[in-house]
Parts: C-alpha cells; sequence; structure tokens
C-alpha cells in the first residue's frame, strides 16, 4: 500500500504537479494569448477535425466488424478476431511509416488512389486514415461482449410481431448497442486527440494545413519557448479530462442497461 | 456450460427459420465489407513492412540492421524494457493488490489515477517530465550542478516510458484479483502462512495468467513508444535513439528501405505479442469450459 502511492506519487502525481505549476506561473492574460495563436488554433481545428472524422469512420466499421465478427461463420474469422487487436500492439511509428509508405505516390495504394485524386500521404485526409488505423480496436472491443449478450428471444419476438429484419435491426438491436457504441466512440476519439507517432510520418506537419496540436507542443519545444509548449499541453490535458469524465459515465449508463 | 454450446447450436438452426437472421446476400455483403476493410486497414500495412524492408534484397536488410547506429538502437530498446517492465510488474501486482483485497477511501481515485497515463497524449506526458528535469525545469539546476542528465539521456527515457506503460499490468491484474476475493488467502493465514508465502502459493497461481498477459502488453508498448520518448530523447544518433525514434531518423534522412528493416523487428514483436496474447485467451476458454464440463459430469 505504501509502495503503491509512494511510487504512484513519483512517477505520475509529481510530474502532473510540476506541469500545472509551471502553467499557473504564466498570468491569465498571457495563457490565453499562448494557447491561441493562429497557428495553435489551426492545429486545434485540424487535430479534433480529424479525430472526429476517425472516430466516425470507427463507430461505422467498428459495429460492422463486431457485428460480422459474433454474428456469422466464415472462413477467417478467427484470424480476424485476433487481427483486431494488431493496431494496438503495433509501434504507432511502424504504423505511420506504412500508412505513408502505402499511400504515397508511389506506395501499393497509392499509385491507384492518387491518379483518382485521393490524395492519402501528407494532407488532412492522411491524418483521419493514421488515426482510424489507430482508434479501430476501441469500437469492436467494446461491442463485442454486448452483441454475444444480446438475446436472440426479443429478435424473434420483433420478427414474430411482423418486423422486417432492418426494423428489428433499428428499433430493438440499435438502442441496446448505443450506449456500449458511445463509449467505444468516445475511447477512440480520446486516443486520436493525443495520438502523435503514426501522425508524423503521414501528415507532412506543414503549419496551419496539416499540423497536429501535439506536433505543435514539439515544435515549441525545440524552440525553447516552454510557456507555448505548457499552454497547448494545458489545454489538451483539459480536453482530456472532459473525454474521460464522458467515458466514466457512459461506462455506468452502459452497465445499468446490461442488467 | 457444456449444455449450453450444443444448445446455442441448436437454436442458432432454429433461429434462421424464424426471421432473426438477415437473408444470405446481406450477411455476405456485409462480410466482404468487413473483410475489405480488414485486408486495407490491418494485412496491407503489415505486409507492406515486411515488403519494403526486403525490397533492396537480403544483404541491405542485415546491413541496416547491423549497422552501428541502429544497432545502438536496438540495444538501448532493450535496456529501457528491461528497466521498465519489471517495475512496473512490481507496481501494478502491489496496487491490484491494494485495490483488490482491501477497503480504503479513495478508492475509485486511486483507480483514475492509475489510467491517468492512458488518457495524456504522450507528447504532453514526455514534456511534463521536460518541466520537471529539464535545464529551465525544477529541479534542472540542482542536477546540472551535480552533473546528472536526464533529460536528453538514457534516465529520462526510461522513466518517460515507465510513465505510459505504467497502467497495463495493473488493469489486467485488478478484475482478476477482484474475482478470485480474499476466502482463499484467509484460509493460508488461518493456516499458518505468513504473508509472503500466502502470496506465492496461494495468490501467484491465480493471477498468474492476467500476470502474463499484463507483461506481454506493458512490454509491447515499453519498446513501441514514440510520442513520449521522442519529447525526453534529444536524439541523439547512437546514444539516445530508441528503435522507433531510428526508425523516425532513418525516414527522414531519406533511407526507407532501412527505416523498414528496423520498423520489420518492431512488427514482429507487434505479432509475437498478438500470438501469445490469442494463445493465452484461447487456453483460458478451454480450461473454463473443461472446469464447467467436468462440474457438470459431477452434477450427473
Amino acid at each position: 500500500m505504501g509502495f503503491t502511492l509512494f511510487y504512484l506519487s513519483a512517477i505520475v502525481l509529481i510530474p502532473f504537479g510540476g506541469l500545472i505549476l509551471r502553467a499557473c506561473e504564466t498570468s491569465l492574460g498571457e495563457f490565453w494569448r499562448l494557447a491561441t495563436t493562429e497557428r495553435a488554433l489551426a492545429a486545434y481545428k485540424l487535430t479534433f477535425g480529424a479525430s472526429l472524422c476517425a472516430a466516425v469512420a470507427n463507430a461505422i466499421f467498428g459495429t460492422l466488424l463486431a457485428w460480422v465478427l459474433v454474428r456469422y461463420e466464415f472462413p477467417g474469422r478467427r484470424f480476424i478476431d485476433a487481427m483486431v487487436d494488431f493496431p494496438f500492439a503495433l509501434p504507432t511509428a511502424v504504423a505511420g511509416l506504412t500508412l505513408a509508405n502505402l499511400f504515397a505516390p508511389q506506395g501499393w495504394l497509392g499509385q491507384f488512389l492518387v491518379p483518382l485524386g485521393i490524395k492519402g500521404a501528407y494532407t488532412p485526409l492522411g491524418v483521419v486514415i493514421a488515426l482510424t488505423f489507430v482508434g479501430m480496436p476501441f469500437v469492436v472491443r467494446t461491442l463485442q461482449p454486448v452483441i454475444e449478450s444480446l438475446e436472440r428471444d426479443v429478435e424473434e419476438a420483433a420478427a414474430s410481431l411482423g418486423a422486417s429484419r432492418f426494423r428489428t435491426f433499428l428499433s430493438v438491436i440499435a438502442p441496446t448497442l448505443m450506449p456500449a457504441l458511445l463509449t467505444g466512440f468516445a475511447l477512440a476519439f480520446a486516443r486520436a486527440i493525443g495520438e502523435y507517432g503514426s501522425i508524423v510520418f503521414i501528415s507532412g506537419n506543414l503549419p496551419f494545413k496539416t499540423e497536429i496540436a501535439p506536433y505543435l507542443i514539439v515544435m515549441r519545444l525545440e524552440e525553447y519557448d516552454y510557456a507555448g509548449a505548457i499552454a497547448l499541453a494545458v489545454v489538451l490535458l483539459m480536453f482530456s479530462f472532459v473525454l474521460l469524465g464522458c467515458i466514466n459515465l457512459l461506462e455506468q449508463w452502459a452497465s445499468r442497461f446490461q442488467r | 456450460m457444456a449444455g449450453t454450446v450444443t444448445k446455442k447450436t441448436s437454436l442458432r438452426h432454429r433461429a434462421s427459420q424464424r426471421g432473426t437472421e438477415e437473408s444470405a446476400v446481406v450477411k455476405w455483403v456485409l462480410i466482404s465489407i468487413a473483410m475489405a476493410f480488414c485486408a486495407v486497414f490491418l494485412l496491407l500495412p503489415l505486409i507492406n513492412v515486411f515488403g519494403q524492408a526486403f525490397s533492396k534484397g537480403l544483404t541491405y536488410y542485415r546491413d541496416s540492421l547491423v549497422h552501428p547506429d541502429s544497432w545502438a538502437a536496438i540495444r538501448l530498446t532493450l535496456l529501457v524494457a528491461v528497466i521498465t517492465v519489471p517495475l512496473n510488474v512490481l507496481f501494478g501486482v502491489a496496487a491490484a493488490w491494494a485495490i483488490a483485497k482491501f477497503e480504503f477511501r479513495g478508492k475509485s481515485l486511486l483507480i483514475t489515477i492509475i489510467d491517468l497515463p492512458f488518457s495524456v497524449s504522450p507528447v504532453v506526458a514526455g514534456l511534463m517530465f521536460v518541466v520537471l528535469f529539464g535545464l529551465q525545469g525544477f529541479l534542472g539546476p540542482w542536477l546540472d550542478a551535480r552533473d546528472i542528465k536526464i533529460i536528453y539521456a538514457v534516465p529520462g527515457i526510461v522513466l518517460a516510458t515507465v510513465f505510459v506503460t505504467f497502467p497495463f499490468v495493473a488493469r489486467e491484474l485488478i478484475p482478476v484479483m477482484q474475482a478470485t476475493g480474499t476466502e482463499q488467502e484467509q484460509a493460508a493465514m488461518t493456516l499458518g502462512a505468513n504473508g509472503w508465502q500466502t502470496f506465492w502459493h496461494v495468490t501467484l497461481p491465480s493471477i498468474k495468467w492476467g500476470l502474463v498477459y499484463g507483461i506481454i502488453l506493458c512490454n509491447a508498448r515499453a519498446m513501441g513508444e514514440f510520442g513520449a520518448v521522442s519529447v525526453v530523447s534529444g536524439h541523439i544518433t547512437g546514444l539516445t535513439d530508441t528503435m522507433p525514434l531510428r526508425v523516425e531518423k532513418l525516414y527522414n534522412e531519406y533511407n526507407a528501405p532501412a527505416a523498414f528493416a528496423v520498423a520489420s523487428l518492431l512488427a514482429l514483436l507487434a505479432l509475437l505479442t498478438l500470438g501469445i496474447k490469442t494463445y493465452l485467451e484461447w487456453k483460458q476458454a478451454r480450461d473454463y469450459e473443461r472446469a464447467q464440463a467436468e462440474v457438470e459430469t459431477a452434477r450427473l
């Protein structure tokens, strides 16, 4: 117990406190100016916008994938089920490297997509692609147990009352999946906001165009502009705390739904 | 439970007649979309890593790995993992033990704090250590006067990695320990075992697989961490470059095949991690089914 608390405070709380303390040293007006420079605003816009797009893509494909993996039998099902965790296991730098290479003009996918006008590498679209890859397991893994525990009887009842399969899905299955889906969505979103490793490779990091907020922090640090870096970090931190709170509430809601 | 397995299949068989299954066309369209998505987003990136790594031949691949700077990066990554993982295992077991076996105030706060590193951007995590130990940081001048280097040196990399990988073991163990409860430990204690004996003979065997699981996840992240390490490392070639940082540097030097060669090792590590994880899950499911079947036969 004592050891736990000691280790916890040494590794987590003291660094946290340090950051907050430093942030408090700058005056509020100065902090506001540093956190809302034009370059920073562009970076927030890209970070949040791309994260939102990626989370939506994950919600759609994740639901589909979870449904297919639980409900259907087909060759390769077990293999895909195991592979869903691959983005968790793969270091983000490797993910960014290989995705950037795939979507580059000479890459395996890029050579077909770039002539069609779909530029994956060094564009905001690339950021969305990388974030979708990184956040993919969240929705699938939160939905799978819920779909497994669905009562078939309810669907049978709906069907016997004359509902079409689509109608059953919309009014019986979808509402039950909602809390878990939202949790997975929020987890993927939160992860995408803080993501750094995979983006550095694929985005090209052009200020005002493809520069994400975490990259801007690194840039500020390299210019020895500590106050600027800390201001941006605090904004990101506050946002992740708000999301964390939402996720906790959602999980409570979801577990109430289960009973 | 063995009974439910057969019941499930018969249910599925009947279900198709009761209209609780999609038509075959819808079903195969859904499966095809899922397969296509997985092929583009999971398989292709993986195959691409190895394809690019070997694109200039086997000799080039080997030469890029034994290049002194890459070799130094591999050694540093292993060193960081060797220090980080045992530290976090020790903490994970202690924290999970405290949370699962004792009642105290602020328990949920403790769990939230343990999860904190997951919700913080790795870059912000790295920044915290720079603020603390960097030259302009709180302890910077003091450390500088004593000629101790933490930021832009190996200790900083270790600290940042410990921070980022710190929830894995505890997170895996807390539910396992909560599920087993405290009766067995209490029984061991009343039979005269001391705390250490109880832990070694009673607690450890029951959390064995959860622990292995936590360790491999922690290890995978420790070796692959990029954001936090990149902020504190200083990118000194041959000294403070870990494997992921080496990948970035080679890529920026337009030496993509070499970058992919180093990346392929990390991808192998990821595959190995996944393999062990899948095996453990399969084994747990099998053990569970066996135990349930025994209960069933005993009842009959």
